[in-house]
C-alpha cells in the first residue's frame, strides 16, 4: 500500500457497524443502503486507483431529504461521511475510508428545471456534466465547463472540486459558471445557497462550496449557467519543431488581444499516444502541438485564423491542420479528451495537475522532463496552454511497487516546481488525498491554519471528508 | 486623495479629533495594528479610500484602519493576462496600467461616486471588498470571477494569503473570493491580484424604443440568449435619461465582428422593435451612465435599492414595488438588476422591498438612504436562520474579537 496515510479508523464506529447499518436502514427505503462487501468494493476508489479503502457501508439517496435523515443520523452517532459523485476524481476525492459512510449522489440524476429566458438550469447532484449541455443543445445552448470526463462526470463532483476543462480559457470553471446549490451540512440542515439571480446577498458561501472538496457540506442540487453556443467553432492543429516555439507562440496569441475559446497543448509523447488511439490526424512528425480552437461566424473565425495563423508563422510553425468538417472537428477533441484513457492503454500512469503563469511554460516543461528521467521514468504531457494548467503524465507500472514510488516521488518534485514557478498545486483536479501532504509547500502555517478554520465553521468534528486536503499533522 | 476621502468619511462618523486613523505602511504594520485592536477589543473601520463608506450599515467606530498607503502595482503580466497591487492603488491607476497594454478588468467595475456624494480616489481594495461589478457582468462575470488571489490580515493579526497569480487553482478552500463583497469585514485587504483581458477594439450599441419593461426583458432575454455575446443589456423606462423608453444591447470586439454582429442582432429583435445604432463613443458614454446609475444620482434626497433577481421576475417586482413606493428605476444584466429610487422617508421601503425580493428569490440592498435610515433597517436581505449561523460562525473564524468592520453587513457579524 501506500505512502498516503489515512487516519487511523475509529474502532468504535467499526465496532458498530452492524448498529449503524441498522439505523441507515430505518432513515432510507428500501434498496438505500450497501451493505455487502462485494458490493462495498465497487466503491473503495475512483481515479486514484492505486489507492482504495473499502468503507463501512455506502448509501445511495434519491432525494435531498434522504440526504438530510442520513446526514442527521451520521452526525448524530459521530460517523465520518464520504460524499461521492460518480467517483472519477484523479486525487482521491472520493475514496472513503474504513469507519467512513459513503453517501453517493449518483441516483439524483434529474435535469430539474431549464430556463431559457433565464439562460439557467437546475439539476439534482448525481447529473453528468455533459447530460446538462444534453439537456438545452436543442435550443443551441450548452454548459461552459468541460472536463474530459464529462461523459461520466457528476455536476455534484465538478462542484466539489471546481472542474475546469478544455474551453476554461473563455468561458472559466465551475465556480465561475454555478449560481447556487441546494447543500445539507454535516447536521442535515438544508440549505440554499444563491440562486437564479446573478449575485447573492450576505457572505460568497456558495465560492467556498465550490471547489470544498465536500468538506462543507453534501451539495445536492445546482443552478448553473447555461450559455448560448457560438454560430460555429473550429478547431485547428498547428504543429512546431519545440516546445518552446509551441508555448512562446501561445503567450504571443493572448499579448496580441485574443483570446480563443481553447487552447490546448501536446507533446510528441502525447500526440503518438492519442493518434494511436484516435487517429484524428495529428501531426507525427513535430515536437509540439497546439490545438488552437475559434469561435463565431465564418467571417469571423476566419479573421481570427487569420491573425493566430500569422502569429504561428512567426514562431516557426511546420504544420497547420484545419478541421474541415464536424467529423474531423469531433475527432480531433475526442483525440484531445481521450487522452488520459488512451495513455493508460500503453501504460500505467499519475496525471500531475499544477497550473504555473503561462511565461514559465517552457521552463517547466524543461524541467519536467529532467526530474522524470532523473527517476527513470517516460513522460507525456498534455495540458491546458492557454491558462498555464500543466497536465504531466507519469508513465509506469504499477505492478512494480519501486516504480510507483519513482512516479509519485516524480510528480511530488513536478508539483513543487508548479509552486516555485509562481503557480499552484493543482489547477482542477483538486488536491484529495494525492496532494494533501504536499499542502505545505504552497501555504504557510497561517494560511493552512485560517482554511481549516473556515473548514470548522461548517464542520466542527471533521466528519466531512476528513482525510482529505489538509495535512493530517498540521490539524489541531 | 486619501486625506481628502477621510475627511468626508470624517464629517458622517465621528468627531474628528477623537477618531484615530491608522495607515499602515506596510502589512507588517497593518498586522500589528490589528492584533493590538483584537487584544484590546477595539473595532476597526476598514476602508480604502473611503468612496463607499456610505455602503453598508451604519457603523460607528473610533479607530480606522486605511490601506491608502499600501499602494503600488506589484505585478502586471500582458501575455499572462493578470495584474497585481497592493490594496490601497487607486483604480484610475490600475485601469491606466492596463489601459497602456490594452487590457481592462474584465467585469467593468461601476463608480460609485456621483451616487454616494463621495470624492476621493476609489482603490483596488475597494473594488474587491465590494465585489464591484458593471454592466459587463452578464458576460464576463462579476469582480468575484476575476480575483485570483489575495494577501490579507485577519482579525488575529495574522499575515493570510489564498489564491495565487494563475487563472486554473483550486488548492485549497476559496478565501479569495470568500473575501469579495465581505467589505473588510472577515480580513483587511493587503494585495490583490485580478485576470485581466484586452480591451475590446470597439464597441457598438442596439437602441429599441418605446418597449414595456416586460417586452424589454424579453427582448434583452432574446439578445442575450443569441450568439451574438452581448456584453451589455439594460432597459430605461421613460423618463429615464429621455422622454421614451430604451432598451440598450451592447456588443464589443473586433471592428469586423462587432459589425457583422450588431447587423444580425438587430435582425434577430426585429419583431420588438427597428434598432438605432449607437457608434463607439455614444456606446461608451451611455453605458458609462448605466454603470454609474447616473440617471438616479438626483435628487440627492432620494433613497436607492439594488434589487438581484432572476431577469424574468423583474417587471412584476416593478409591477408591485414601482406604485407602492412611487419609485423610478431601471434595468440593467438583462433585468437581472434593478436600480429604484424611492423616498428615504419612513424605512426608506425597507420592508416592502426586501418582502418582494424575497417572495421572487431575489434580495436587495440600501444604497444610498440617511445614516439614520441605514442604522435603523436591514441594508443588506435577511437571510434564513441557517445561512446566519454559518455567517457567524465564518466571521468568528477569521475575526473571533469581531474588530474588522462590525455590523457593516448583519447586525452581530
Amino acid at each position: 500500500m501506500s505512502e498516503i496515510a489515512f487516519p487511523a479508523p475509529d474502532r468504535k464506529i467499526l465496532a458498530r457497524r452492524d448498529e449503524i447499518i441498522a439505523g441507515l436502514r430505518r432513515v432510507l427505503p428500501e434498496g438505500g443502503v450497501i451493505e455487502k462487501l462485494d458490493e462495498r468494493r465497487a466503491f473503495e476508489t475512483d481515479a486514484l486507483t492505486a489507492y482504495r479503502q473499502v468503507p463501512l457501508a455506502v448509501v445511495l439517496p434519491r432525494s435531498t431529504e434522504e440526504v438530510s435523515a442520513v446526514m442527521a443520523y451520521l452526525h448524530a452517532q459521530g460517523v465520518p461521511v464520504t460524499p461521492r459523485g460518480a467517483g472519477t476524481s484523479l486525487s482521491g476525492g472520493a475514496i472513503p475510508q474504513e469507519d467512513s459512510v459513503v453517501v453517493c449522489v449518483a441516483k439524483m440524476s434529474r435535469v430539474l428545471e431549464v430556463d431559457f429566458a433565464n439562460r439557467v438550469a437546475r439539476v439534482e447532484a448525481g447529473v453528468t456534466n455533459l447530460a446538462i449541455s444534453a439537456a438545452v443543445a436543442h435550443e443551441g445552448f450548452f454548459y461552459a465547463p468541460d472536463p474530459s470526463s464529462q461523459l461520466a462526470c457528476s455536476i455534484g463532483g465538478n462542484i466539489g472540486m471546481n472542474s475546469g476543462g478544455a474551453h476554461c480559457l473563455k468561458y472559466g470553471v465551475t465556480t465561475n459558471n454555478l449560481l447556487g446549490v441546494r447543500l445539507v451540512l454535516v447536521d442535515g440542515t438544508i440549505i440554499d445557497l444563491g440562486g437564479a439571480a446573478l449575485d447573492a446577498p450576505g457572505y460568497d458561501l456558495l465560492a467556498l462550496v465550490c471547489g470544498a472538496e465536500g468538506q462543507l457540506g453534501i451539495v445536492t442540487e445546482a443552478t448553473v449557467r447555461i450559455l448560448r453556443s457560438a454560430e460555429g467553432a473550429r478547431p485547428v492543429l498547428f504543429g512546431f519543431p519545440s516546445s518552446e516555439a509551441a508555448g512562446a507562440a501561445v503567450a504571443a496569441i493572448i499579448g496580441d488581444g485574443i483570446i480563443p475559446v481553447a487552447m490546448e497543448f501536446m507533446d510528441a509523447p502525447a500526440i503518438r499516444i492519442c493518434e494511436d488511439f484516435a487517429h484524428a490526424g495529428y501531426p507525427l512528425d513535430v515536437e509540439a502541438m497546439l490545438i488552437i480552437e475559434v469561435e463565431g461566424s465564418e467571417a469571423e473565425m476566419e479573421a481570427e485564423l487569420g491573425k493566430i495563423i500569422a502569429i504561428a508563422e512567426r514562431h516557426g510553425v511546420t504544420v497547420i491542420k484545419e478541421s474541415k468538417s464536424a467529423m474531423e472537428t469531433a475527432l480531433i477533441w475526442k483525440g484531445r479528451k481521450s487522452a488520459f484513457g488512451a495513455t493508460g492503454r500503453v501504460a500505467d500512469y499519475i496525471c500531475m495537475d499544477g497550473t504555473v503563469p503561462t511565461g514559465q511554460l517552457p521552463h517547466v516543461l524543461r524541467r519536467t522532463s529532467e526530474i522524470v528521467a532523473s527517476h527513470g521514468l517516460r513522460v507525456a504531457n498534455v495540458f491546458h496552454a492557454g491558462d498555464g494548467n500543466m497536465h504531466p503524465l507519469i508513465l509506469y507500472n504499477v505492478n512494480d511497487p519501486q516504480e510507483q514510488r519513482k512516479a509519485e516521488e516524480a510528480g511530488a518534485d513536478i508539483l513543487k516546481l508548479c509552486v516555485e514557478a509562481g503557480g499552484c498545486l493543482t489547477g482542477e483536479h483538486g488536491v484529495g488525498i494525492e496532494k494533501r501532504d504536499l499542502m505545505g509547500c504552497q501555504f504557510s502555517k497561517a494560511d493552512l491554519d485560517q482554511q481549516m478554520r473556515v473548514r470548522q465553521a461548517f464542520d466542527p468534528a471533521w466528519l466531512l471528508n476528513p482525510a482529505k486536503v489538509f495535512p493530517l499533522d498540521a490539524r489541531s | 486623495m486619501p486625506g481628502a476621502d477621510l475627511s468626508s468619511f470624517d464629517a458622517t462618523t465621528v468627531p474628528e479629533a477623537s477618531m484615530t486613523t491608522h495607515k499602515p505602511q506596510n502589512e507588517a504594520e497593518a498586522a500589528c495594528v490589528i492584533a493590538d485592536a483584537a487584544a484590546r477589543r477595539i473595532p476597526l473601520s476598514i476602508l480604502g479610500s473611503g468612496t463607499k463608506r456610505a455602503l453598508g450599515r451604519f457603523t460607528q467606530t473610533q479607530d480606522v484602519l486605511s490601506s491608502a498607503a499600501l499602494a503600488g502595482i506589484t505585478l502586471h503580466e500582458p501575455a499572462e493576462l493578470v495584474i497585481a497591487a497592493r490594496a490601497g492603488t487607486p483604480l484610475a491607476e490600475v485601469e491606466r496600467k492596463l489601459g497602456e497594454a490594452r487590457q481592462q478588468l474584465p467585469f467593468e467595475p461601476m463608480d460609485y461616486r456621483a451616487l454616494l456624494g463621495t470624492s476621493g480616489e476609489p482603490t483596488i481594495g475597494g473594488v474587491a471588498a465590494t465585489n464591484l461589478s458593471g454592466p459587463r457582468r452578464i458576460k464576463s462575470g462579476a469582480c468575484r470571477d476575476s480575483f485570483l488571489g489575495a494577501r490579507f490580515v485577519n482579525g488575529r493579526g495574522e499575515v493570510v494569503k489564498s489564491g495565487g497569480r494563475v487563472m486554473k487553482n483550486v488548492t485549497g478552500l476559496d478565501l479569495t473570493r470568500l473575501m469579495a463583497g465581505a467589505f473588510g469585514t472577515l480580513g483587511f485587504l493587503t494585495e490583490v491580484t485580478f485576470k485581466v483581458v484586452p480591451s475590446p477594439e470597439t464597441q457598438a450599441t442596439l437602441v429599441l424604443e418605446g418597449l414595456s419593461d416586460r417586452r424589454a426583458v424579453a427582448a434583452l432575454s432574446a439578445g442575450l440568449g443569441s450568439p451574438f455575446e452581448v456584453s451589455g443589456a439594460a432597459h430605461l423606462p421613460a423618463g429615464i435619461g429621455a422622454a421614451g423608453a430604451r432598451t440598450l444591447l451592447r456588443l464589443e470586439g473586433f471592428e469586423s465582428a462587432v459589425g457583422y454582429r450588431t447587423k444580425a442582432l438587430a435582425e434577430a429583435l426585429r419583431d420588438f422593435s427597428a434598432a438605432r445604432v449607437l457608434d463607439a463613443q455614444e456606446s461608451e458614454a451611455l453605458w458609462r451612465e448605466v454603470r454609474d446609475v447616473t440617471f438616479l444620482v438626483s435628487p440627492r434626497d432620494t433613497a436607492i435599492w439594488r434589487i438581484s433577481v432572476a431577469p424574468s421576475k423583474a417587471p412584476a417586482l416593478i409591477d408591485t414595488l414601482g406604485a407602492e413606493l412611487s419609485a423610478r428605476w431601471f434595468l440593467d444584466w438583462g433585468g437581472g438588476l434593478i436600480w429604484l429610487a424611492c423616498g428615504a422617508e419612513g424605512d426608506a421601503g425597507a420592508l416592502p422591498v426586501h418582502e418582494a425580493a424575497r417572495l421572487e428569490e431575489g434580495h436587495a440592498l440600501l444604497v444610498r438612504a440617511p445614516d439614520a435610515v441605514r442604522a435603523a433597517v436591514d441594508v443588506f436581505q435577511p437571510q434564513p436562520e441557517p445561512i446566519m449561523k454559518l455567517t457567524r460562525a465564518v466571521k468568528q473564524s477569521l475575526d473571533p474579537a469581531a474588530v474588522l468592520e462590525p455590523g457593516r453587513i448583519y447586525a452581530g457579524v
